[in-house]
């Protein structure tokens, strides 16, 4: 177990779409950091229990000891502590809309993905929409842009290409494919995976698959 | 570009509405203020926020910004004076986690204890007193969150001071018990004792008659917002 007191270090889940946020803020900020791998089902570490006391789980980055926690709030504080180069726009209204679709990615994505893995018969097809829904209006805020705070692979960029890992999973378990409701989210995806720190920081999608199918046998789905 | 003018849509009894007042106020910026029904809500309520449908919206020089915690960070970068967030990325780090921690896990929770009755309610009230026991410990020693004056975070939690006080006596839920938590108690007062904040809250009789009326119909909403 390694205790950095100085530097960086990353308390990390290999399978984590919210720990590749932070591996890709850092990637992209050229910063070099730790990595200590939890097992989340075998048994947190000491450190993950006492860095996180409130919510007790992944990432948690330690910069000189000191803990931040959620991935949001960590890509906020690598940004403003590394600021070159920026991951949000120089404005204010720039930033506000970042944090706008920031706030409405965390609330809805990851979760209804879960429901369609965690789900199985009508309440899939509820589930399954409601995910479409949800990446449609996603989708809207990317509009005719390269990236979705422009012209930069900026922090929506980096909080949602993460979760895309797990979509191949979505996709396998609802019978879909997101490709055909927002092709420009999927354009926008293949060009996010040519950037070197997204590339050598997204799981391939066939190891997040097996994890999930481990998930759904530890909850009993079938 | 600061000079523009400033709009702001808002409900009057709602807290998310109250921060982003207390912000622009404590920075002295001047808005105007358009009150919209919740439960009959205006075509430009709907237009300008078509994702949410919420208050409260602002309007800065044309841009709509929606969501109080994007607006507070939006009425930080825009008017510099007053800073109500800390320099340090570190504590700034730290006031956003617990403005998070304090709208997910103690604002829910209390809005579902007093909307609920029996083991719902009493569930909800458990968590309630869990996450009020995490913020005294935030707070210990300190006359406000911020330190010595108000910032981000006291705005952010500033709904502590008046609605959960109001909840609490409708529902005797003996919460804010002071007993059990002294500094949130001290916060309470020095808080409601700033001249921006006292002249800035909803009237009491009035807000104890629209939640007596009100928690039927917010029951649902609030329990569906809670994730499994």
């Amino acid at each position: 177990q390694k205790m950095a007191k100085e530097g960086l270090l990353l308390l990390d889940m290999w399978a984590s779409p919210f720990c590749m946020r932070v591996k890709i803020a850092l990637a992209e900020k050229g910063v070099a950091y730790e990595q200590q791998e939890e097992d989340l089902f075998g048994g947190k570490s000491e450190l993950l229990l006492t860095s996180n006391p409130i919510y007790q789980k992944v990432p948690v980055l330690l910069h000189d000891g000191k803990p931040v926690c959620e991935s949001t709030n960590i890509v906020s504080y690598i940004n403003e502590t590394w600021p070159s180069p920026p991951l949000l726009p120089p404005c204010a209204y720039g930033k506000a809309q970042a944090r706008f679709w920031a706030d409405f990615i965390d609330k809805k994505v990851f979760e209804a993905g879960g429901k369609i893995w965690m789900s199985s018969g009508d309440e899939l097809e509820v589930a399954k929409k409601d995910f479409i829904e949800i990446l449609k209006q996603v989708e809207g805020a990317l509009g005719e842009k390269d990236y979705f705070g422009g012209e930069s692979f900026g922090f929506v960029d980096i909080l949602l290409i993460g979760l895309t890992s797990w979509f191949d999973a979505f996709e396998k378990f609802g019978g879909f494919k997101v490709e055909d409701y927002t092709p420009k989210l999927s354009a926008w995806i293949k060009k996010c995976m040519e950037r070197e720190s997204v590339a050598k920081t997204i799981v391939e999608p066939e190891k997040i698959y097996q994890c999930v199918v481990m998930l759904r046998k530890m909850n009993g789905i079938e | 570009m600061a000079s523009q003018e400033v709009k702001l849509i808002g409900f009057w009894v709602s807290p998310f509405v109250h921060r982003v007042e207390w912000a622009l106020k404590l920075k002295g910026v001047e808005y105007e203020y358009i009150e919209d029904d919740i439960y009959n809500k205006s075509p430009l309520l709907l237009e300008l926020n078509p994702v949410h449908k919420k208050v409260p919206v602002m309007v800065h020089g044309g841009k709509v910004i929606v969501e109080s915690f994007v607006i507070l960070e939006y009425i930080e970068e825009t008017w510099k004076e007053g800073p109500l967030l800390p320099q340090d990325p570190y504590e700034r780090a730290m006031a956003r986690f617990w403005a998070k921690f304090a709208e997910e896990e103690l604002l829910e929770n209390a809005g579902i204890a007093l909307c609920s009755h029996g083991s719902q309610k009493e569930k909800a009230v458990k968590s309630t007193i869990d996450a009020l026991e995490k913020i005294e410990g935030e707070l210990k020693g300190k006359s406000f969150f911020g330190g010595e004056a108000i910032g981000y975070l006291d705005v952010a939690l500033g709904w502590i001071s008046y609605w959960l006080p109001v909840w609490d006596e409708m529902s005797s839920m003996q919460l804010l018990d002071p007993m059990k938590f002294p500094s949130i108690t001290t916060w309470k007062n020095n808080f409601l004792e700033n001249p921006v904040i006292k002249e800035n809250l909803p009237p009491k009789e009035k807000m104890v008659v629209y939640f007596q009326k009100r928690s039927k119909e917010l029951a649902p909403a609030m329990a569906s917002r809670r994730h499994a």
